[in-house]
């Protein structure tokens, strides 16, 4: 089992983090969608700050990420990785481009070698 | 632009590109086959490569460092799996220690490369998968998540 190999405190802190319903439905619907704090706060009977405060809760476990964009702070699940992983995917991209480059201005430089 | 397509696939940690160039079969394929013409594009801008083993058939290497602006060096390796002249290459590219062993922590790639003769000219169809212990590790958490979330719906059904 995987969990196991993460330290106790963290298992602690992540079972507390998902213990509260109301957290694992906040979970799920960013799991779902990005949404914003605000509109998390509409579907709960409770204050924008104690809805809040459950974000934080999940956020600081790493099961979510608030981002600001505009005047809002969407909340998305953080899957850990997989920010990473596209990151490093977008590199190697840059890298291939740089280098279909390469490789195009080669080609031509060898048509000019040839006709003079 | 020689670039007619470039996709990432996050979930398989892969890239797949298509370049079409204005040249024939061979001479795309003389830019991997022939070390000298490699080295001019394998590295990025301000870190050219050089290939000082280029050993392609099936189970050779091919060892290269890439020299950055201040005299640094990055060191790499390909272990080549599969190739056809001119047609296809495949080919494991993993970072290398000053032996040209292969670090094992580090992220590798594996590289199949494509060449097909078209009305213009030659097309490439290159995929990359990106592989690496970090990647893999982070992989596992995030099914541990998804595991998770699947665990805390059965919670639910069980406090109803």
């Amino acid at each position: 089992m995987v969990v196991d190999e993460l330290p106790d405190q963290e298992v602690d802190e992540l079972f507390h983090a998902l213990a509260d319903p109301t957290r694992r439905d906040i979970l799920r619907r960013c799991a779902a969608g990005e949404p914003s704090v605000s509109r998390l706060a509409q579907a709960y009977p409770m204050s924008f700050a104690a809805v809040q405060k459950h974000v934080a809760v999940l956020e600081r476990v790493g099961l979510v990420t608030k981002e600001r964009r505009g005047r809002e702070q969407l909340v998305h699940t953080d899957a850990g990785g997989v920010g990473r992983a596209r990151q490093a995917l977008d590199e190697l991209a840059r890298t291939w481009r740089g280098r279909v480059e390469g490789m195009a201005d080669l080609l031509a430089q060898g048509t000019n070698d040839e006709r003079s | 632009m020689s670039i007619t397509s470039l996709d990432t696939d996050l979930e398989n940690l892969t890239l797949t590109l298509i370049a079409d160039f204005d040249a024939s079969i061979d001479r795309v394929w003389e830019l991997w086959s022939n070390p000298r013409k490699l080295e001019r594009w394998w590295g990025p801008p301000g870190y050219p490569a050089t290939f000082e083993k280029h050993d392609l058939v099936p189970g050779g290497e091919a060892t290269y460092f890439m020299t950055g602006p201040d005299g640094d060096k990055s060191r790499g390796m390909w272990r080549v799996t599969a190739i056809d002249p001119p047609a296809s290459l495949e080919f494991t590219d993993a970072f290398a220690d000053e032996d040209w062993t292969p670090i094992a922590d580090m992220p590798t790639h594996e590289v199949t490369v494509r060449l097909t003769e078209t009305d213009g000219g030659t097309r490439m169809e290159m995929r990359s998968t990106f592989d690496s212990r970090e990647e893999l590790d982070e992989l596992v958490s995030l099914g541990m998540v998804e595991g998770l979330r699947e665990a805390v719906g059965q919670m639910d059904g069980l406090l109803r």
